[in-house]
C-alpha cells in the first residue's frame, strides 16, 4: 500500500525537483564562475554581461582563444581520462596486485594516470592542435577567449609553487601525526568506560569550541622568544619556533585533536568489542590485539578522519598566517596577502587564478572520497 | 582495560592537548594582566643647526628605548592588573554611551561593535542553516535514486571549499559591477553598491555562511531521514494526516537530536566567525570578536604586537563560549550519570 498512498502529486514533485535544481545551481555557481573568470583577461572577467565573461571577446582580441576543434579534442581527452580512471584502472589494479597490497597498486596507477593526463593535455594536445587547426578552416578558428597567463603569473612570478610546497609539508605532517596520536587515543577511549575517559572527552569538547585566536595569543610570545627559554635545554642551537613549519604542525595537530578523537572513537565503537576480546582470549595483550585485529579493519574510519584533518590543515588561515614567516607561508594566507595588496584588475584576476588553484585539489578530493566524507559527517551525528 | 594500558593509549593525545591547548589558555590568562614594554629613558639632546654669527642650538628632552650591550631593546614585563581589559572594553566611554542611550557612540568602541556583529551573525544564520539544511535534505530524499550521488557531490562543494576562498568567490560575484550585482541592478533598475555600507556586507557574509554550512546540515539530516520509521508514517497516512502534519509530528521529532547536534556545531563555529572578515575585507565596516584578537596579534607599523590586549580580548571572547557550552555540557553530564 505504501507506494500508492505515499505517492506525491505532480505539483509537489515538480516543486521539489525545481528546488533541488536551484540548490545545485547555487552550490556550484560561485566555484564554476571563478574558474571561468580565471581564464579571461581582466576586462572580460569583470564584465557585467555574463555572456561576455563566458566567451571573452576582449581575451579573443588579444589573440588568445580556443577553437571548436580545441574544445572537442579537450573534451575527448578528459572523457578518455575519466573512463580510464573509473573502468580500466580498477581492473588493472585488481589483476596486477596481490590482495593485501591493492593500495600500492592504486598509488602507482593513480600517479601514472595523473602524469599521463598532464602530459597528454598540456604537451601533446597543444602540439597536435597547432598542426591541425589551420587545416580545418572555420572549425579551427578561435571562437572563445581563453588564456592561462594568470596561472603562469601566479605559479611562476608570484612564487606560488613555494607556497604550495609549504602547504604540502604542513598538511602531510598534520595528517600523519594527528592520525597516529588520535587513533591510539580514539581506541583507548572507545574501549574504556571509565569516568576519566568521559572527562577527557568532555574537556576535548570544550577545547573544540575554543576560538583559535585565543590559542594563538598564547603561542606567539612563547614561540617568538623560544630561542631564549630553550637554551638551557637545547644549548646554543635552540631554534626559534616562530615561523617554523614543524611548530605549526604541532599546533594544528593539537587543535585538531579533540575533533579527531571524538570521530575515531565513534568509528571504533562500531567495531565490535568481541573482536579484540577474542584476540585477548587467544593470548594477545591490548597492544597486540590493537595491532593484529583492530588495525586491519579500522582503515575506513581512519581514512575518513584523515580527510577531515587534511581539510583543517589545508584550509587554515588564522594559525598559519600568524605563526609562519613569509618564507614558509602556505597557500591560503598567501592569497589573502595577494588580495589585500591588489591595485589593478589584473592583480584581481591573478588572485582569482590563485583561488582556483587552491580549490582544484579539494574538488578532486570530493570526487574521489565523496563516500568517506559523507560517512564522516554522519558518524558523529547519527550515533549521538 | 586497566589504567596503565589506558594511559599508554590516550597519553600522547592528552599530552598534546595539555601542552598546546590547556597551557596556552593559562598563559593567555596570565598575559592579560601583564604588559611587556621597552624601557624608556629620558635623555637631553642638544641639536645645533648652523646659523649666521652663532649656531642655533636647541636642547630638548627625548625618551628613547634603552639598549643593552648587543644593541637590542631592553623590555620589561609589568603587572598592570585590569588595565588591558580596560583598554579593550573602554568602560568610561561605554557607560557614557549607555547612559546617553546612543548606539552609534557605543559602536565606535571596537569590542562592542565586534560583539554585536558576532551575536547577530550567529543568531540569524542558525535558523537559516537549519531550515535550508532540512529543505535540501528532504528534496534530496525525494529525488530519484540515480541523481542523489551527483547531487550530494555538488552539495559538498560549498562545504569543503577553503572558507577564505569561499568568501572571496562570493565577494567576486558581487564586488564592483560583479556579475550578480549587475543582475540585481538590471532587475531593480537602480544603482547598487554592495560594499559601501555595513549592513549589505553583513548580509553577504551571512549569505556566504549559510551557503557554506547548509550542505553539512543537509547531509546529516539526509542520513537521519533514512532511518525514519516507515510504519509510523504509514499509520499516519491511514489516520489521515496531511504531508505537513507527517513532517511536523513524525519526521521532525525523529530528527530532533540531529537538529540539536547541528545547532550546537553551528553555534560554536559561527561564534568564531573570522574568515568572512578576511574574505570580504570588511574590517573597515564590520569586525568580529575573533578578528579583534587577530588584529591585536598582527604586528602594527612599528612591528609591535599588542599581546596583552589580545589576551584580554581573547579572555572576553571565552566568556561567550562558556555561556554557550553550559547547556549542552549539563545535558551530557545528566546523560552520563543516567547511563550508569
Amino acid at each position: 500500500m505504501s507506494s500508492r498512498a505515499l505517492r506525491q502529486p505532480l505539483g509537489l514533485r515538480l516543486t521539489s525537483n525545481v528546488f533541488l535544481a536551484f540548490w545545485c545551481l547555487v552550490a556550484a555557481f560561485p566555484i564554476f564562475w571563478i574558474t571561468v573568470m580565471s581564464f579571461k583577461s581582466p576586462v572580460d572577467a569583470f564584465d557585467g554581461n555574463a555572456l561576455n565573461v563566458i566567451f571573452g571577446p576582449a581575451t579573443l582580441e588579444t589573440g588568445k582563444g580556443i577553437s571548436f576543434l580545441d574544445i572537442l579534442m579537450g573534451i575527448a581527452v578528459l572523457w578518455v581520462t575519466a573512463r580510464l580512471a573509473t573502468k580500466t584502472l580498477p581492473e588493472m589494479v585488481k589483476s596486477y596486485t596481490r590482495p593485501g597490497q591493492a593500495w600500492f597498486g592504486w598509488i602507482i596507477g593513480g600517479l601514472v594516470l595523473v602524469l599521463g593526463f598532464l602530459l597528454a593535455f598540456f604537451v601533446v594536445l597543444p602540439a597536435v592542435l597547432n598542426v591541425l587547426n589551420p587545416l580545418f578552416g572555420p572549425l579551427g578558428r578561435d571562437v572563445m577567449g581563453l588564456t592561462t597567463e594568470h596561472y603562469k603569473t601566479v605559479w611562476v612570478d608570484r612564487g606560488f609553487s613555494n607556497n604550495f610546497k609549504n602547504s604540502l609539508i604542513v598538511t602531510a605532517g598534520v595528517v600523519t601525526v594527528s592520525l597516529t596520536v588520535g587513533t591510539l587515543a580514539g581506541y583507548g577511549l572507545a574501549r574504556s568506560g571509565s569516568t576519566l575517559a568521559f572527562w577527557i572527552l568532555i574537556v576535548a569538547l570544550v577545547f573544540r569550541a575554543l576560538p583559535h585566536s585565543v590559542l594563538v595569543a598564547g603561542y606567539l610570545p612563547v614561540f617568538i622568544n623560544s630561542a631564549e627559554w630553550l637554551r638551557p635545554i637545547l644549548g646554543e642551537n635552540a631554534p626559534t619556533l616562530y615561523g617554523k613549519p614543524f611548530a605549526v604542525i604541532a599546533v594544528l595537530v593539537a587543535i585538531n585533536q579533540p575533533f579527531t578523537i571524538w570521530m575515531l572513537r565513534s568509528f571504533f565503537q562500531n567495531i565490535p568489542a568481541e573482536l579484540d576480546e577474542a584476540a585477548r582470549v587467544d593470548g594477545c595483550n591490548h597492544f597486540q590485539a590493537f595491532r593484529r585485529v583492530i588495525m586491519p579493519v579500522m582503515w575506513p574510519g581512519v581514512i575518513t578522519t584523515g580527510l577531515f584533518s587534511f581539510l583543517l590543515a589545508y584550509n587554515d588561515f588564522l594559525v598559519t598566517s600568524l605563526l609562519l614567516d613569509a618564507q614558509n607561508q602556505t597557500m591560503v594566507p598567501a592569497i589573502a596577502g595577494m588580495f589585500n595588496r591588489e591595485t589593478t584588475t589584473t592583480d584581481q584576476v591573478v588572485a582569482v587564478a590563485a583561488a582556483v588553484s587552491i580549490t582544484a585539489p579539494l574538488f578532486f578530493l570530493v570526487m574521489i572520497f565523496q563516500r568517506q566524507i559523507v560517512s564522516g559527517l554522519t558518524a558523529g551525528a547519527v550515533k549521538g | 582495560m586497566n589504567f596503565r594500558t589506558f594511559a599508554a593509549f590516550v597519553g600522547p593525545s592528552v599530552f598534546m592537548m595539555l601542552l598546546f591547548i590547556a597551557f596556552p589558555l593559562v598563559s593567555v590568562f596570565k598575559q592579560s594582566f601583564y604588559v611587556t614594554q621597552p624601557i624608556y629613558e629620558t635623555v637631553e639632546v642638544e641639536t645645533c643647526t648652523p646659523g649666521f654669527l652663532t649656531q642655533t642650538c636647541v636642547t630638548e628632552e627625548k625618551s628613547i628605548p634603552k639598549l643593552d650591550d648587543d644593541g637590542e631593546i631592553i623590555t620589561q614585563t609589568q603587572f598592570v592588573g585590569l588595565e588591558s581589559y580596560r583598554n579593550v572594553l573602554e568602560p568610561e566611554r561605554t557607560w557614557r554611551a549607555i547612559s546617553e542611550g546612543s548606539w552609534s557612540v557605543l559602536s565606535t568602541i571596537n569590542f562592542w561593535k565586534a560583539l554585536r556583529f558576532t551575536l547577530t551573525f550567529t543568531l540569524i544564520t542558525l535558523p537559516l542553516v537549519i531550515g535550508f539544511g532540512l529543505a535540501i535534505a528532504i528534496v534530496i530524499n525525494n529525488a530519484a535514486q540515480a541523481i542523489r550521488g551527483p547531487v550530494i557531490f555538488v552539495s559538498l562543494l560549498p562545504f569543503i571549499i577553503t572558507p577564505v576562498i569561499g568568501a572571496l568567490s562570493i565577494n567576486w560575484l558581487f564586488r564592483g559591477d560583479g556579475i550578480l550585482t549587475a543582475m540585481l541592478e538590471w532587475w531593480l533598475n537602480r544603482d547598487i553598491a554592495l560594499f559601501a555600507q555595513a549592513w549589505t556586507i553583513e548580509l553577504l557574509m551571512m549569505l556566504y555562511r549559510v551557503w557554506h554550512v547548509a550542505p553539512f546540515a543537509a547531509i546529516v539530516f539526509y542520513a537521519g531521514l533514512q532511518t525514519v520509521n516507515q510504519d509510523s508514517l504509514e499509520s499516519a497516512v491511514i489516520d489521515g494526516a496531511s504531508r505537513w502534519q507527517r513532517l511536523k509530528y513524525i519526521v521532525i521529532p525523529h530528527l530532533m537530536p540531529l537538529i540539536i547536534f547541528v545547532s550546537m556545531i553551528h553555534l560554536m563555529d559561527a561564534y568564531r566567525v573570522f574568515e568572512e572578515i578576511v574574505g570580504f575585507s570588511s574590517q573597515g565596516y564590520v569586525i568580529s570578536l575573533q578578528w579583534l584578537t587577530y588584529d591585536f596579534l598582527v604586528p602594527d607599523q612599528a612591528g609591535n604586537r599588542s599581546i596583552s590586549r589580545a589576551s584580554a580580548s581573547a579572555m572576553l571572547t571565552m566568556v561567550g563560549i562558556v555561556i554557550l557550552l553550559i547547556a549542552p555540557l549539563r545535558r551530557t553530564w545528566r546523560d552520563h550519570k543516567g547511563g550508569h
